[in-house]
C-alpha cells in the first residue's frame, strides 16, 4: 500500500509539471518579450511608438518607429475577415447543427476540418496565382497586393474555427429546449431563431473572438498577400503592412541589439497582449454561459 | 365484481371521448415498442398511464402531439384520432395539432429567458402581438398554474432562478397559456421533491376541469392519487385500461396486480 501511495506520488508530479509546462513556456514568452522590447520603450516610449504613424525603422538619418500604421493594418485586415468568415462560419454552423442530414453534416464537417488543415502558405500562394489577378482587375489597381486581398483570403481561413466553435455551442442546447418549443406549436425557423440562437449565443460569441484571434496572429498569408507598405490604409484596396508580417520580413535584416530589432519586439508584445486579451474574453464569456445553461438542470 | 363492470361500462358511455386510439402499433427502427394499442381517452378527465421502464408508455402519449418526428428511423401504424381526425396521417398540420395538444416533459424545461418571456413565447409564436393583451394572458395563466404569488414581483428575472418545483409549474402556465385542448404529461414530477410534486400533483387535478388530461407517471400512488382512468403498459402492450378505482381495487389481469402490489417493475 505504501509503494502504491508513492508511485501514485510520483506520477501525480509527474503529470502535474506537465502541465505547468506551457504555463511556464508562455511566462517564458512574455519574459523575452518584455525584456527585448525594454531598450525600445525606454528609448522611444510605448505611448509614443503606439500613436505616431511614420514607420522608417531602417532610415540611417533619422529612423522613425510609429506602430500606428502597422496596428490599423492588423486591425483593419482582422475586422474585414470577420466581415465574411462570421455571416458564413455562423450560418454553415446553423445549417449543420440544425438542417443537415446526417451524411449532409459528415461530408460538410470533414469537408470544413480539411480546410483547417491546409498550411497558410498554400493559402497564400492560392491567393497570389488566383486572387491577386482577379482584384487587381476588378478595381483596377496598380496591384492585387491588398488588404482586401489578404483579408478575404484569412477571412476563409477562419471560417473553420469559427464553423466548429459555433456547431459545438448550438449542440450544447439541450434538446428539451427544442422540444417545449416545438410543443408549443413553434415552427422549426421560430425555434432556431427565437429559442436555440439566443441560449447558444454566448458561445457563438466566444467562437467569433477566437476566430478573431486566429485571424490578428496569422503571419504568412498577410505577408504574401497584404502589399507591405507600411502607411496608414485609407482604403480596401490599400496595401497594408500588419504586425505580424512586419515582425517577419523585418526580423531577419535587423541587427540583434539595435532599436529596430528591440522595437519588432515591442510589436511582439502588442499582438501577444492582444491575443491574450481576447482568449480571456473568450474564456470569461463561455465560463458565464456554462453557468446559465448549468443552473437548475 | 359483476355490477363493478356494469357500473364502469355505464360510466364508460357517459363520458365523451376525446382521443380514439385505434390499433396502434410503433416500431422504432427493426424494434416494435408499441403493440397493438386501442383505447378511449374522455374528455376533462385524467388518464394515468402507468408501467416500468421501457414499456412504452412515454412513446404513447409523444405520439399524440407527434413528438416522434424528432426520433429517426420510428414507423406508425394504426389510428390516433381526436376530434374526428387521424393524426398520425401524412397531411396532419403538426404546428396547429401541437397548439390544441400541450406538453409538459420530464424535466422542467423553461426556455432561458424571463419568466413573462417563458410564457409570452407560446403566444408569440401563434401570432399574439398585443403586448396588454399579452400581459393579461401571462398573469392569468401564472394565477391558473398556482405560481403567481411566488413571482409576481420578479416576471423580469430568468426562469433559472426558480427551484425545480417552480419551474416546473412555469411550465405549466407556458402550456396552459395557448389555452391547449389536451395536456400530456410526461413523468411531470420524476425531478421533484415531494412537497412540489404535491403542489403540481393539486394543479392537476384542478386542470381537470376545462382540458383532457393524460400523464405518464412511474408513482402508483400519483396514479391512484390524481387519475379517473388508468391504463397499465407493459414491454409495448396494453395489459389493462379503465377506472382507477378498478385497477388499483380490483385488477383483472395478474399481471396488473403483480405490478400495483410491488411485484415487480
Amino acid at each position: 500500500m505504501k509503494i502504491k501511495t508513492t508511485e501514485n506520488y510520483k506520477i501525480e508530479l509527474l503529470f502535474s509539471a506537465v502541465s505547468f509546462f506551457s504555463l511556464l513556456a508562455l511566462f517564458l514568452i512574455f519574459l523575452t518579450l518584455a525584456k527585448e522590447s525594454f531598450h525600445s520603450i525606454k528609448e522611444i516610449g510605448l505611448i509614443k511608438m503606439i500613436t505616431s504613424s511614420e514607420w522608417y525603422p531602417t532610415d540611417e538619418e533619422n529612423p522613425a518607429f510609429g506602430m500606428l500604421p502597422l496596428i490599423t493594418a492588423s486591425l483593419y485586415v482582422t475586422f474585414l475577415s470577420l466581415l465574411i468568415s462570421i455571416p458564413i462560419g455562423t450560418l454553415s454552423a446553423v445549417y449543420i447543427s440544425e438542417f443537415a442530414k446526417p451524411k449532409a453534416k459528415l461530408f460538410l464537417k470533414s469537408f470544413i476540418e480539411i480546410i483547417s488543415a491546409v498550411p497558410s502558405v498554400v493559402f497564400g500562394f492560392w491567393g497570389i496565382v488566383f486572387l491577386v489577378p482577379i482584384i487587381q482587375k476588378l478595381f483596377d489597381l496598380p496591384t492585387g497586393y491588398c488588404i482586401l486581398t489578404s483579408s478575404i483570403v484569412l477571412g476563409i481561413m477562419a471560417v473553420p474555427i469559427i464553423t466548429s466553435l459555433c456547431e459545438d455551442a448550438l449542440n450544447m442546447v439541450p434538446s428539451s429546449l427544442r422540444e417545449a418549443s416545438y410543443a408549443l406549436g413553434a415552427e422549426k425557423h421560430t425555434t432556431i431563431i427565437r429559442i436555440i440562437i439566443p441560449a447558444a449565443s454566448s458561445g457563438i460569441f466566444t467562437a467569433i473572438i477566437l476566430g478573431a484571434g486566429r485571424i490578428i496572429g496569422e503571419t504568412m498569408v498577410v505577408l504574401m498577400l497584404s502589399g507591405g507598405s507600411a502607411v496608414i490604409p485609407e482604403s480596401l484596396t490599400d496595401p497594408a503592412r500588419p504586425i505580424t508580417s512586419a515582425i517577419a520580413s523585418e526580423m531577419g535584416e535587423t541587427v540583434v541589439g539595435s532599436l529596430h530589432y528591440s522595437s519588432l519586439f515591442t510589436l511582439g508584445l502588442i499582438l501577444f497582449v492582444i491575443t491574450v486579451i481576447l482568449s480571456v474574453l473568450a474564456q470569461y464569456i463561455s465560463s458565464k454561459y456554462s453557468l446559465k445553461l448549468g443552473k437548475g438542470r | 365484481m359483476l355490477t363493478l363492470n356494469i357500473k364502469e361500462e355505464l360510466n364508460k358511455t357517459e363520458e365523451k371521448t376525446k382521443i380514439k386510439v385505434k390499433d396502434l402499433n410503433f416500431y422504432y427502427g427493426p424494434k416494435q415498442t408499441l403493440k397493438n394499442i386501442s383505447m378511449d381517452i374522455y374528455e376533462k378527465k385524467v388518464t394515468a398511464i402507468i408501467g416500468p421502464s421501457g414499456c412504452g408508455k412515454s412513446t404513447f402519449i409523444r405520439l399524440f402531439n407527434r413528438m416522434d418526428e424528432f426520433v429517426l428511423e420510428s414507423k406508425s401504424e394504426g389510428e390516433i384520432i381526436i376530434d374526428g381526425k387521424n393524426i398520425l396521417e401524412k397531411d396532419t398540420d403538426l404546428i396547429d395539432l401541437r397548439r390544441r395538444v400541450g406538453m409538459v416533459f420530464q424535466k422542467p424545461n423553461p426556455f432561458p429567458k424571463t419568466i413573462m418571456e417563458n410564457i409570452a413565447y407560446g403566444l408569440k409564436v401563434n401570432g399574439w402581438k398585443d403586448n396588454f393583451q399579452i400581459e393579461t394572458r401571462v398573469i392569468d395563466s401564472l394565477k391558473k398554474s398556482a405560481l403567481w404569488e411566488e413571482v409576481k414581483y420578479r416576471l423580469k428575472e430568468n426562469a433559472y432562478g426558480l427551484s425545480g418545483g417552480q419551474q416546473q409549474r412555469l411550465c405549466i402556465a407556458r402550456c396552459i397559456a395557448v389555452r391547449p385542448e389536451i395536456i400530456l404529461f410526461d413523468e411531470p414530477c420524476a425531478s421533484l421533491d415531494p412537497i412540489s410534486t404535491a403542489k403540481i400533483e393539486e394543479l392537476i387535478m384542478d386542470l381537470k376541469k376545462d382540458y383532457t388530461i393524460v400523464i405518464v407517471t412511474h408513482n402508483m400512488q400519483q396514479a391512484a392519487r390524481i387519475s379517473d382512468y388508468t391504463a397499465f403498459f407493459l414491454m409495448g402492450e396494453m395489459i389493462e385500461y379503465g377506472l382507477t378505482k378498478n385497477i388499483f381495487e380490483n385488477p383483472k389481469d395478474k399481471r396488473t396486480e403483480d405490478y400495483i402490489t410491488g411485484r415487480f417493475g
